[in-house]
């Protein structure tokens, strides 16, 4: 009976070690992948290290208030996005999706042009982690979150 | 816990649990559904297509947590040997793969209007897709070993454990990397979810639970009637032929 114990505590051992090593593997390979596996630039990381002008790439930011223009052509966007620590501005020609508009995030894919501008050939919109009834939508945002806090 | 290592015991509860969970669930989950279509107010974003979250975020957690539950069993069936947890741990892959994948296509409906794509290969959406193929990998494997006998639940049992590092990668994959898919609305008893989306999607989380937990449970059932089946052919057939 003792020899089974034995054998139980020692597999529990073995067991938790390989967790262990796996865990940290898991860690090791998510850090290393840390600005590799994101799905885009901020505008801070695109400005400190702009991509070559040929370079397919994304950028991702809140699209600035006020900042949202159209051309004369009437297709033609022209927008800024920030990220509270640089602002790049962006040009699209296309059908934006519905959620696109200012204030609320946004992922463009597309090139840097020469003149710093960021030419996009597609928006994503990416909107944010919170949920809000249409009917709350006129509330201030200290009200909106007081709502939110009661369901806590 | 070792109580149960007896099968009879264990078939005794799971035959009274089993029609209950279901019920229950069936009633939760369609209440749930009738309060997301027609009671859920709408986003003030997203408009009416917030209301695929009723099904959605269940599927996600449950997909996360069947693989949980695996790693779990795995771990008894390595450690303690215990009987059941090579069984229970086949049992939840099939309806986890259901869920995974149940997840994965409600999240593609929704990323359409709300993000404007089908799909991306962003942090979240991957992991979750890899997710979906460990499930497909574990089934295959756990259906491979079966047949080998004796020892059969000992390679799945590790795989199940190695998969397991893929569930945290699912849930931080939206705060280590820039993705498109949003952070977590609703953690450490913290939310951003207004209650009228919240509720809902409590009850929804419930009511899938208990379906998930009476599959399992029937799935048990079905592996050791069968096992039982086998054995009992077997013996018959060396009877014969010692006749």
């Amino acid at each position: 009976m003792s020899g089974a114990i034995k054998a139980k505590h020692q597999r529990l051992v073995l067991v938790l070690i390989a967790l262990a090593a796996l865990i940290g593997a898991g860690l090791l390979a998510a850090w290393s992948l840390r600005s590799q596996a994101s799905f885009f630039y901020l505008p801070a990381e695109m400005a400190a290290k702009p991509p070559e002008p040929d370079r397919a790439v994304r950028l991702g930011g809140m699209v600035e208030a006020g900042s949202l223009k159209t051309d004369p052509d009437g297709v033609t966007i022209r927008f800024v996005v920030g990220d509270g620590k640089a602002r790049i501005p962006v040009m699209f020609k296309g059908i934006v999706p519905d959620l696109f508009k200012e204030n609320s995030g946004v992922v463009a894919e597309g090139k840097r042009a020469a003149d710093g501008t960021f030419v996009a050939d597609n928006l994503l919109a990416k909107h944010d982690e919170k949920y809000v009834p249409r009917e709350m939508k006129e509330m201030t945002e200290a009200q909106a979150r007081q709502t939110v806090e009661v369901t806590k | 816990m070792h109580g149960y290592a007896n099968p009879a015991r264990f078939l005794r509860l799971a035959r009274i649990l089993t029609g209950p969970f279901l019920i229950a669930g069936i009633a939760l989950s369609l209440a749930a559904a009738a309060w997301g279509l027609f009671g859920a107010p709408a986003e003030r974003l997203q408009g009416d297509s917030v209301r695929i979250l009723f099904i959605h975020v269940p599927a996600a957690w449950l997909g996360m947590g069947g693989w949980t539950a695996i790693a779990l069993a795995s771990m008894a069936e390595l450690v303690w040997r215990h009987p059941l947890a090579g069984i229970a741990a086949r049992a939840i892959a099939l309806p986890g793969a259901v869920f995974a994948l149940l997840c994965l296509v409600t999240g593609s409906l929704w990323g359409r209007p709300a993000w404007g794509t089908w799909w991306v290969w962003d942090g979240r959406l991957t992991s979750m897709l890899v997710l979906f193929f460990l499930y497909c990998a574990y089934i295959a494997l756990a259906d491979a070993a079966n047949r080998d006998g004796e020892n059969g639940s000992r390679l799945p049992a590790i795989f199940g454990l190695v998969g397991a590092v893929n569930i945290p990668i699912i849930h931080y994959s939206v705060l280590w990397w820039n993705s498109l898919h949003q952070p977590p609305s609703i953690s450490m008893g913290k939310s951003e979810m207004a209650p009228a989306f919240l509720y809902g999607l409590l009850a929804a989380t419930i009511g899938f639970s208990l379906i998930f937990g009476a599959v399992v449970l029937m799935r048990m059932r079905a592996i050791l009637a069968n096992a039982q089946a086998e054995a009992r052919l077997r013996r018959r057939a060396m009877e014969a032929v010692d006749v």
